[in-house]
C-alpha cells in the first residue's frame, strides 16, 4: 500500500494562490488527492478551484477548520523557511517542501526546530510524494506510475520519473515514491525512508536513486547491511562529474574527496546491494 | 561561490579577527608601493581560487620594496592550475612560532555547523585529516544558540593552546562564527592561524565559501564573484537561469533535471563517449530557453553532436519538440542533433521532429549510441 501518504491524507497547500501552487493543486485534485484547504497570508476567506477549496490566512486556522494532517509548500525560497516553521508550530505531522534554492543555514535552523517537535519534513527541493492510485503530494506526474509493491526513494526529480516510467512499461508498480530532495540538508534521508519501507507490508522491494555529494548513500548502505530484509537496487548519478563543481542540485558536489559516485557504489556493493549501471537496467534487476 | 584570500580576510577584519597589515595589488609597481608603506619584509601572495598556491611558487617573501616589485612581476605572470594570476596580496611578513588550523563548515550528515581545529595547521592539514584525523578536534554548534564561549575554551584546551592565548583564541573563534553565520558561508577557514614570536594570534590566510542560494540577501558578496574562474559559457548560462558546467568531451547534452542530466552524462561515458557539458534546462523547456541553451553548448568548438534527453512529465513532449524546432531555426546549428523524448505526448513530439528530419530515439541508450557514432565519424 504505502508509506507517509495514502487516501486518508488531508492536505493543505501553502502558497496555494501562487502560479505554481495553484497549477499543482489542480493536478493533485485531478489525481484524487484530498486537498482540504490552502494558505496564503492576506487572502484568507477567498476560494480557489471554482469555490471548491477555501483559503486561510494561517496554517493554524486552516488546520483547525479542516483537520488537515499534512501540508505541501509552494512558496519562494526566501519565504519558505518561515512557512516550514509555521506548519511545524501548528502541529502538522507531515510537511512536504517543494521549494528549490533555500539557503543551507536556514535549513539547519529549521532542522534544529523540527527536532524539538514530532514532525517529519520531506524536502526541500524535492518533487514530493506519490502513492499511485491513492494520492499525490507534490509535483510527480500521476500518470507515469501504477500501484504496486516497489518502494522508490530518490534525491532527484526527472530521473525518478524516468525510473517510475520504466517500471510502468513492464507493468511494475510502486507502493510509494518519495523524492527526498537534492539539497545538502534535507528533512528526511535515505535511511529513514528505507526503515519505513522495511516496515511497510505492501512494499516488497526498494529502488534507491542517489547521486554524488554527501554521505547519505553510504549511511543507507550501512543500514541495509544491518537491518533490511527486503531487496534493494540502487543507482547513483554523477559517475562522470568532476570534483568541486556543483551539478545543478546544491547537494550534488564532490568536496574534499568525499561524495564521489565510486565511493557510493562501493558502499552499496559491499552491503550486498545491486547497483544499476544506468536507469534502464533497474526493472530487470528487480525481477 | 568562492572568495579570494584578500576578500575573506577583509571580512574577518570586520569581525575583529587580527590579520596582517597589507593590501591587494593589480600591478608590480603597486606591490612595490605597498611594500614601501609597510616598511618591512613582505610576503607576496597570488590571489587565485585554487589550493596549493605556495607549492606552485605563488607565495614568496621579499626583503625590500625593490624585491617586492620583482617578485610581484613574476607572480603576476604565472598561471596556477590553469588560472591566470591577476592580483597579488602584499602582506607584512610574520615571524611564526606555531601554525594552527581553525575552520567552520556545514556538517551535512549532522545537519549542523561544525567548528574544527588542529594544533598542526598550515599547508599539510589535508595530510593530517587523512592520516591522523583524531588530531583534528570537531565540535558541533547548535545553529539556534550559536558558538558558546565554553566550546571555544574546550577547543583551545584540546589543541594544547597555552592558557595565555585562550582569551584571544575565543574572540577569534567567535569572530569566525559571526563571519560564517552573517555571510551565509558554507566554509569560513583560517589556515594558518599563527602564534607569532611576539605572542600574538594572527589570521595569516583565510578562505570563505558563500552559499549561492543565499546571495539574494548579500548583494555586497555577490559583487565579489570572480568571473575569471569560470568558463564564459557558465557565466552566460547563469543569466538564463540554466545550470551549466563545461567539460572536456565532444557530445553536448541538454537535459531537463539535474539528476537526469548527470545520468545522461554517465550513460554517454558508459557507451564509450565523452560528454562536453552538464546542462539542466529545468522545467518548461520553451523555445527561448532551448535556444539559449543550444547557443551556449555550441560556443564549445569541440562539440560534434548534441544529445537532448527530455522527460516530459508535466511538460508535454509535443511542446518541447516545437520548442526545439523553433530554437533550431533560430540558431541554425551545424552539428548533428539527436533527440530522445519520453513521457507525456512523446509520440506526437517524435513525429514532429521526424517530419523535420531530426534523428530521434526511444531510449537513452539508443540516443547515446547514435550521438557517439556521429561524434566519432566527424
Amino acid at each position: 500500500m504505502s508509506i507517509l501518504v495514502d487516501k486518508n491524507t488531508r492536505l493543505l497547500v501553502q502558497g496555494i494562490t501562487g502560479n505554481e501552487g495553484l497549477f499543482h493543486t489542480m493536478q493533485m485534485v485531478a489525481y484524487g488527492t484530498n486537498v482540504v484547504a490552502g494558505v496564503t497570508p492576506g487572502k484568507g476567506g477567498e476560494w480557489v478551484l471554482e469555490g471548491k477549496i477555501p483559503v486561510f490566512d494561517s496554517v493554524k486556522l486552516a488546520a483547525e477548520a479542516t483537520g488537515a494532517n499534512a501540508t505541501v509548500i509552494f512558496v519562494p525560497a526566501r519565504f519558505a523557511p518561515d512557512t516550514i516553521f509555521e506548519a511545524a508550530d501548528a502541529g502538522l505531522p507531515l510537511i512536504v517542501c517543494i521549494t528549490e534554492g533555500i539557503p543551507v543555514q536556514d535549513m539547519m535552523r529549521v532542522h534544529c526546530y523540527l527536532d524539538q517537535k514530532n514532525v517529519r519534513l520531506i524536502g526541500p527541493n524535492c518533487p514530493g510524494l506519490l502513492t499511485p492510485g491513492q494520492t499525490k503530494v507534490g509535483i510527480i506526474p500521476g500518470d507515469i506510475a501504477i500501484p504496486g509493491n516497489v518502494g522508490v526513494v530518490s534525491r532527484s526529480g526527472t530521473l525518478t520519473y524516468e525510473v517510475l516510467y520504466a517500471l510502468k512499461q513492464v507493468e511494475m508498480g510502486a507502493s510509494t515514491c518519495v523524492g527526498i530532495g537534492g539539497d545538502p540538508i534535507n528533512g528526511t534521508n535515505f535511511m529513514e525512508c528505507l526503515a519505513m519501507f522495511e516496515d511497510d507490508p505492501y512494499t516488497d522491494r526498494v529502488v534507491l536513486i542517489g547521486e554524488i555529494g554527501g554521505t547519505d548513500e553510504e549511511q543507507a548502505a550501512e543500514f541495509i547491511a544491518a537491518k533490511m530484509t527486503k531487496p534493494v537496487v540502487a543507482f547513483i548519478a554523477g559517475q562522470t562529474a568532476p570534483p568541486g563543481k556543483r551539478m545543478g542540485h546544491a547537494g550534488a558536489i564532490i568536496e574534499g574527496g568525499t561524495g564521489t559516485a565510486a565511493d557510493k557504489v562501493k558502499a552499496f556493493e559491499s552491503a550486498g546491494v545491486r547497483v544499476a549501471k544506468h536507469p534502464g537496467e533497474i526493472p530487470a534487476m528487480l525481477k | 561561490m568562492k572568495l579570494h584570500e584578500y576578500q575573506s580576510k577583509q571580512i574577518f577584519a570586520k569581525y575583529s579577527i587580527p590579520i596582517p597589515k597589507g593590501r591587494v595589488a593589480d600591478t608590480a609597481s603597486e606591490a612595490r608601493q605597498i611594500a614601501e608603506e609597510l616598511g618591512s619584509r613582505v610576503v607576496i601572495k597570488s590571489q587565485v581560487l585554487v589550493g596549493g598556491r605556495g607549492k606552485a611558487g605563488g607565495i614568496r617573501l621579499a626583503k625590500n620594496p625593490k624585491e617586492a616589485e620583482e617578485v610581484a612581476t613574476q607572480i603576476l605572470g604565472m598561471t596556477i592550475k590553469g588560472l591566470p594570476v591577476r592580483k597579488v596580496l602584499v602582506d607584512e611578513a610574520a615571524s611564526i612560532e606555531q601554525e594552527i588550523y581553525l575552520g567552520i563548515t556545514n556538517d551535512r550528515a549532522a545537519r549542523k555547523p561544525v567548528i574544527m581545529s588542529c594544533a598542526a595547521g598550515g599547508v599539510d592539514i589535508e595530510e593530517v585529516a587523512r592520516e591522523t584525523p583524531e588530531n583534528i578536534i570537531k565540535v558541533h554548534i547548535d545553529p539556534l544558540l550559536g558558538l558558546k564561549d565554553f566550546q571555544s575554551r574546550d577547543i583551545a584546551a584540546s589543541i594544547d593552546l597555552p592558557r595565555d592565548h585562550w582569551r584571544d583564541f575565543g574572540a577569534i573563534a567567535n569572530g569566525l562564527w559571526r563571519a560564517y553565520i552573517e555571510n551565509d558561508a558554507t566554509l569560513a577557514e583560517i589556515n594558518p592561524l599563527v602564534i607569532t614570536k611576539d605572542k600574538r594570534l594572527v589570521a595569516l590566510d583565510g578562505k570563505m565559501l558563500i552559499d549561492d542560494n543565499a546571495l539574494f540577501r548579500h548583494s555586497d558578496l555577490a559583487e565579489m564573484r570572480d568571473l575569471d574562474t569560470e568558463a564564459p559559457a557558465e557565466t552566460e548560462a547563469r543569466k538564463y537561469g540554466l545550470a551549466f558546467i563545461k567539460l572536456d568531451g565532444d557530445i553536448g547534452c541538454m537535459v531537463n533535471g539535474a539528476g537526469l542530466a548527470m545520468a545522461t552524462m554517465d550513460i554517454i561515458k558508459l557507451f564509450g563517449g565523452e560528454p562536453a557539458n552538464f546542462l539542466d534546462i529545468g522545467g518548461g523547456a520553451g523555445a527561448e530557453k532551448v535556444a539559449a541553451a543550444l547557443r551556449i553548448i555550441l560556443t564549445d568548438a569541440n562539440v560534434k553532436a548534441v544529445l537532448f534527453n527530455i522527460f516530459g512529465g508535466l511538460t508535454r513532449c509535443d511542446e518541447v519538440a516545437r520548442g526545439i524546432l523553433t530554437a533550431m531555426a533560430e540558431v541554425k546549428p551545424n552539428v548533428a542533433m539527436i533527440v530522445r523524448l519520453v513521457g507525456t505526448n512523446a509520440e506526437e513530439g517524435r513525429r514532429l521532429l521526424a517530419d523535420a528530419k531530426m534523428p530521434t530515439a526511444k531510449t537513452i541508450g539508443e540516443a547515446a549510441k547514435k550521438a557517439i557514432a556521429v561524434a566519432k565519424a566527424t
